[in-house]
């Protein structure tokens, strides 16, 4: 199996197109909200939109790692690089998020501070091992994906005795998020806003399973279909979705059986369990305090716990004035609703996360579609 | 007025970068030639026409599957001057050292150098030497100035491009990009995968020779193809509708981006060119560039349209359309 372009099949993807078009109910409008970043992407990378009938309509959900990230955090992590001098070992796609006064990683970096980038976790442990007498933090961002290999990260640092290596931790959790947009006042009945079900996180599930979306499918009365990230996957699950709207049911279905199970990666959940355990409550960009949404750092590994080593000053973390990233992230305005999008807040000149990150929905939109908003067209 | 402090999104060849040239180098040295925006500067002497261009050369690491900094700083500059159409003459090339660097290094890159002018037929006729500091430089940086002949009548520029006309690419794109990559340090892969870097002036005079209406040639280097089309529908003021299922993107390519987060098309080549021609001479340019080793895998990948946003858009193999951006700072790879 070609794993690339057999996901990627023209003719194929007609014969789905006509399918969501013939079952697709003419009388009514569907609004799935597709939880990750790396399927608003995929929608808009390959263009899945035009292949949609008019009443089919994707709404973003917050499921892009860097843009939920609270700006009083990436605060946290520059003043650790600058005012505590050590090496922040940061992925790529975080550098450029603007914090407070526009302040990035990049422009910390540029100013001098030690900030370098990483490509897995691995990389940060080696240049702790490198690097002796200096203090290494890695800036450890994500959901349940890039979850275990932070807890094997801080696992080998344990055995191998480093004592100059920590971990920042800000890892988040997917079903508490998707509860908390459903318990909102925006999908409520006569909110401004709708869903009526969910494409699920394909690398997350393949951690995760499909079990622990189960609750709130039931809970809420809304069908969850585990989706993988390329188009066909989309536009597979998308059917599946319509199929369960028409016939009223709210289950959930996985459509990305080549890699998602119902228990998921049970050493991977082991591994996690064993290093980190829930926070009571999480700040996220967007959606504000989430109760048990995101895991610190067990005291049993404390000495790898950057936030105990290392005293972060209190200050006043602010988003730029009218970004409506936290409005795009809840899944209730489009990126083309907000002020900025296109005029101020480009790639090249980001206000908020949500331009920045690869998986961000404003990235997505400019990127890949802003010719269907012949209005904002630079 | 530019203000702030130099960081990495104006090396990476995206949009800051054409800002800070515009703003800074521009700015300060604007003259007739330089401002016309294209690969090599255009001059007039009696009885000949000379093309000038200079290029550097920072590529980390030094040596990499299927060339070095050597080799490159060569083609690099060819490269310019054939986009101009031009046969390259002479080069010259000023070295930054790195102290410490190897000498036996240094020889094999300068052995590169020689063997790359020997093949193309150039020489380099004069050269400077500077070396700074450990620490202050990355072992060696390569500046190369070159100067050719553009046959009479030839006026490659983006200027005369217009609706309508076809676009072209002379083969497989991403190549020395993902080349490079697969041996920097934190990311090695193992691959077969080698840099296309290559000197592309033969493979312009075949195509000069068989359609003289050609329109305008450009190498899509940093920024890959996007940035280099990008560049093309802005200077020209048009936009432009591609077909993904035409551009050549070689197996193995393809996945090693799709495993790292990449795009193809941001990605650099250091051998292949985009030819824009009229669209009746589209296939006989199509052949003559198929018949030359260095175009083999040549294909007509889309049109130039008219577009007051100056658009690159594309229908892509799946069935959609969507636009083929330029790059924001340096392509980084997903975490997800």
């Amino acid at each position: 199996m070609r794993y690339i372009s057999e996901f990627r099949d023209r003719a194929l993807a007609e014969k789905l197109a006509k399918g969501i078009a013939q079952e697709a109910d003419a009388a009514r409008d569907y609004h799935f909200m597709e939880f990750c970043g790396g399927h608003t992407h995929a929608i808009f990378r390959y263009g899945v939109q035009d292949l949609m009938p008019e009443n089919v309509h994707f709404v973003h959900g917050p499921g892009c790692p860097v843009c939920v990230l609270p700006v009083r955090r990436l605060d946290d992590a520059v003043e650790l690089a600058e005012a505590h001098g050590v090496i922040l070992c940061t992925y790529g796609d975080m550098m450029r998020v603007p914090g407070t006064g526009r302040r990035s990683l990049i422009r910390a970096k540029a100013d001098g501070a030690d900030i370098r980038m990483v490509y897995s976790t691995l990389d940060a442990l080696k240049v702790a091992r490198d690097n002796p007498d200096r203090q290494v933090v890695f800036f450890a961002i994500g959901f349940e994906t890039t979850t275990p290999p932070t807890a094997v990260a801080i696992k080998m640092a344990k055995a191998e005795g480093l004592t100059n290596f920590t971990v920042f931790c800000n890892h988040v959790l997917t079903p508490a998020a998707i509860g908390h947009i459903l318990d909102s006042p925006d999908f409520a009945p006569g909110g401004p806003a709708r869903i009526d079900g969910f494409l699920g996180p394909s690398h997350v599930s393949a951690v995760i399973g499909s079990r622990p979306y189960e609750a709130a499918a039931q809970k809420y009365r809304k069908p969850v279909v585990i989706a993988g990230f390329e188009p066909l996957d989309v536009m597979q699950s998308v059917l599946m979705l319509i199929r369960q709207v028409n016939e009223g049911r709210a289950e959930v279905e996985n459509e990305y059986t080549r890699v998602v199970t119902r228990n998921g990666n049970q050493k991977a959940q082991g591994l996690v369990a064993e290093v980190l355990e829930l926070r009571d409550s999480f700040e996220w960009r967007g959606l504000g305090a989430v109760p048990d949404s995101a895991l610190r750092i067990r005291e049993a590994y404390a000495e790898f716990d950057a936030e105990k080593r290392f005293a972060v000053s209190d200050k006043q973390s602010r988003e730029v004035k009218s970004c409506e990233c936290p409005a795009v992230l809840r899944g209730v305005k489009k990126p083309t609703d907000c002020k900025l999008f296109g005029t101020v807040c480009t790639p090249d000149n980001p206000m908020g996360a949500c331009m920045v990150s690869s998986e961000g929905a404003c990235a997505a939109y400019w990127s890949y579609g802003r010719q269907r908003q012949p209005e904002t067209a630079a | 007025m530019i203000t702030g402090t130099v960081d990495m999104t104006h090396g990476g060849g995206g949009r800051a970068t054409a800002d800070l040239i515009r703003d800074v180098f521009q700015r300060h040295l604007t003259n007739p030639i330089l401002d016309r925006g294209d690969d090599a500067g255009l001059v007039s002497v009696p009885g000949q026409r000379l093309v000038m261009s200079t290029d550097g050369h920072v590529i980390s690491p030094l040596f990499f599957p299927g060339g070095d900094i050597g080799a490159l700083s060569v083609h690099g500059t060819i490269n310019d001057l054939a986009m101009m159409g031009a046969r390259p003459l002479y080069l010259t090339a000023g070295f930054i050292l790195e102290e410490g660097f190897p000498l036996d290094d240094l020889d094999r890159i300068v052995g590169s150098m020689a063997g790359a002018a020997n093949a193309a037929g150039v020489q380099v006729i004069s050269g400077d030497t500077k070396v700074v500091e450990r620490g202050k430089g990355d072992g060696v940086f390569i500046t190369t100035t070159g100067l050719g002949v553009v046959p009479d009548g030839l006026d490659l520029s983006a200027r005369h491009v217009r609706a309508g006309q076809a676009v072209l690419v002379s083969g497989t794109m991403g190549d020395h990009g993902v080349a490079v990559l697969s041996k920097r340090e934190n990311l090695e892969f193992e691959t077969e995968i080698l840099s296309d870097s290559a000197a592309l002036h033969g493979l312009v005079a075949d195509m000069v020779a068989a359609v003289p209406r050609i329109v305008m040639l450009r190498d899509p280097t940093r920024g890959g193809l996007a940035a280099t089309l990008n560049e093309i529908a802005t200077t020209a003021g048009v936009g432009m509708i591609l077909d993904e299922a035409q551009i050549p993107v070689a197996p193995d390519v393809a996945a090693a981006c799709e495993l790292l987060g990449l795009d193809p098309l941001n990605t650099a080549n250091e051998g292949k060119l985009i030819a824009i021609c009229p669209a009746g001479d589209a296939e006989a340019l199509l052949a003559t560039m198929r018949a030359h080793p260095l175009g083999r895998d040549a294909s007509i990948i889309g049109e130039v349209t008219e577009d007051l946003a100056h658009l690159v858009q594309m229908r892509t193999a799946f069935g959609g359309t969507r636009i083929v951006d330029w790059l924001a700072g340096e392509q980084l790879p997903r975490i997800c």
